[in-house]
């Protein structure tokens, strides 16, 4: 163990207030929510509950290709799901929060954590070197511009609010509406690669995260990774390259 | 070889510091790097000037004292201490750029020194590990298996230098607080604080004020002593496994 300088009489970040340490939250779940691996557990469960919904989301989409029958029908099916027991479109209603809360505790954890990241490196090194993956060092931007899509995308094919044609129970024609247009190709192609680039290095995290990662596991979980993020982007893709491509029309 | 340097220079821990060009002639290649800024404080003292300031102790790799970023990687360009560092390793004319650890936790206190006293509040939020005292414990008392014994002492190779969090984009200290937590939570005699210790150890480090781990992994590119990333995913493991149990005298 190194000796260490001890600067008498400066203060540190912990030092300014030494003996008592800061008065952190008594429950357990506080100090869980306080702690930065807490916090990153919070970003791991959320972003693997998104990711399975994608995943789902992505498989779904593909109906697309075998007409407007197929796909309207199975948007309806899903507003049907847990019938008789659940109401038309309650399965929706209860997913929907779930996947909010699921949104909301990934970007507040992330902004926290990132602050915290930011300032724990005040001054920069002066000699520079380009670190660590492309996928690793778009963690944080790649995450605000799914974010900013999100929101674009609900507004778009959701309420139709921004979608050139916007009829409610008509999906098919929705979709080839918006993908009909340059703007809406192109937040589309930059959103889905950068779901795959976050997908990337967020799934190995997630697993380093929750403690799954071991020694012998890490190539088999970075394979994973690869192949699910890869999976993903081109699935989404396939649609406005469908579309563009008049394979769907 | 000849070199030129660009050292930061800072009088004290308030004061500016800024990067500063030496020039050195006269470096042998089997001379450490440590050994070649001993050439450069001569010249300085000769000249009247102030030497550059650096931690060093054993000069053989073991105690972690001394430590720097040289050219942007910490401990410099080969997977070792900056003592163990030969200066075979540089070309001849190339400029080296010496820079301190850089991170909120470890204030600089003079030019390349900094403190790291954070590592040993750490340490000290471990606590204790209970055992019987009285006369020598009897050999076989308490058998520890192979492969536990051989991830105790991976672990407890860490000399705690500091390289991991001034490799770490996020200053984070992950790693050296996973190879202590990891290295006693493998071995039967840290099993009765198993839970408190990984609480108290990561709580101490989140109030140190280090980063959190973003696992891009370069803290494990500059371990002199390779401790692996699964070592960070281990104590992760630890803290929910305590969490869980809820373990913790905070
Ligand atoms: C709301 C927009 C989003 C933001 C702001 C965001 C941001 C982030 C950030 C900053 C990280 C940590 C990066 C790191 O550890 O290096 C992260 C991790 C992660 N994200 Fe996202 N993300 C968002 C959306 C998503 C979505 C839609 C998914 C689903 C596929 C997802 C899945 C993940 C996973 C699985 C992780 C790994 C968690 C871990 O490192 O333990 N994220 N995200
Ligand atoms: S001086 Fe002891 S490790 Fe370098």
């Amino acid at each position: 163990m190194a000796l260490a300088t001890r600067t008498p009489g400066r203060s540190g970040p912990a030092r300014t207030a030494p003996p008592a340490p800061p008065r952190g939250p008594r429950t357990a779940v506080g100090r869980f929510w306080r702690s930065t691996i807490g916090k990153k557990t919070v970003m791991a469960v959320s972003g693997l509950a998104m990711l399975l919904y994608l995943v789902a989301h992505m498989v779904g989409n593909l109906k697309v290709f075998f007409g407007p029958e197929e796909m309207n029908g199975y948007a309806h099916w899903l507003r049907t799901i847990g019938d008789p027991v659940l109401h038309h479109e309650w399965f929706l209603w209860i997913m929907r929060p779930l996947l909010l809360l699921a949104v909301v505790a990934h970007g507040v954890a992330a902004a926290q954590l990132s602050r915290r990241d930011l300032a724990a490196r005040p001054v920069k090194y002066a000699h520079r070197k380009p670190r660590a993956s492309y996928a690793t060092h778009t963690m944080r931007w790649g995450g605000v511009i799914l974010a900013l899509f999100l929101v674009w995308h609900i507004l778009d094919l959701t309420t139709g609010t921004v979608n050139p044609r916007g009829e409610a129970g008509h999906p098919y024609e929705n979709i080839v509406a918006s993908f009909s247009t340059w703007y809406g190709n192109t937040i589309y192609i930059v959103a889905m690669v950068a779901v795959g680039l976050h997908v990337r290095h967020g799934l190995w995290g997630a697993a380093q995260t929750l403690g799954a990662g071991s020694r012998t596991r890490d190539r088999a979980l970075k394979v994973t990774a690869d192949v699910v993020a890869l999976v993903l982007t081109l699935g989404f893709l396939s649609v406005p390259v469908g579309v563009m491509t008049g394979l769907v029309e | 070889m000849n070199l030129t340097l660009r050292i930061w220079r800072q009088p004290g821990p308030d004061s500016e510091g800024a990067m500063t060009t030496y020039e050195v002639s006269g470096i042998s290649p089997d001379m450490s790097f440590l050994e070649m800024l001993d050439t450069l404080n001569e010249d300085l003292i000769e000249r009247g000037d102030e030497p550059v300031a650096f931690d060093h102790d054993c000069r053989e790799g073991i105690c972690g004292a001394c430590g720097m970023v040289i050219n942007g990687d910490a401990h410099g360009p080969e997977r070792t201490t900056t003592c163990q560092l030969h200066m075979r390793h540089f070309t001849d004319g190339e400029t080296i750029d010496v820079e301190p650890w850089r991170a909120a936790a470890f204030p600089v206190v003079k030019d390349l020194v900094v403190d790291r006293s954070a590592f040993d509040r750490i340490i000290g939020a471990g606590g204790y590990v209970t055992v019987a005292t009285g006369s020598a414990p009897e050999a076989h008392a308490t058998p520890v298996a192979k492969p536990a014994a051989d991830t105790a002492f991976e672990h407890a190779e860490c000399i705690g230098c500091g390289a991991c969090v001034a490799a770490c984009p996020n200053g984070s200290a992950m790693l050296f607080t996973s190879a202590k937590v990891v290295h006693l939570a493998s071995l039967p005699q840290g099993a009765p604080e198993r839970e408190t210790r990984v609480l108290d150890m990561v709580g101490t480090m989140d109030d140190e004020g280090f980063g959190g781990c973003t696992n891009t992994g370069m803290c494990t590119t500059v371990c002199p002593k390779g401790i692996p990333m699964s070592s960070i995913t281990t104590m992760n493991r630890e803290f929910l496994r305590a969490t869980r149990k809820g373990g913790g005298s905070r």
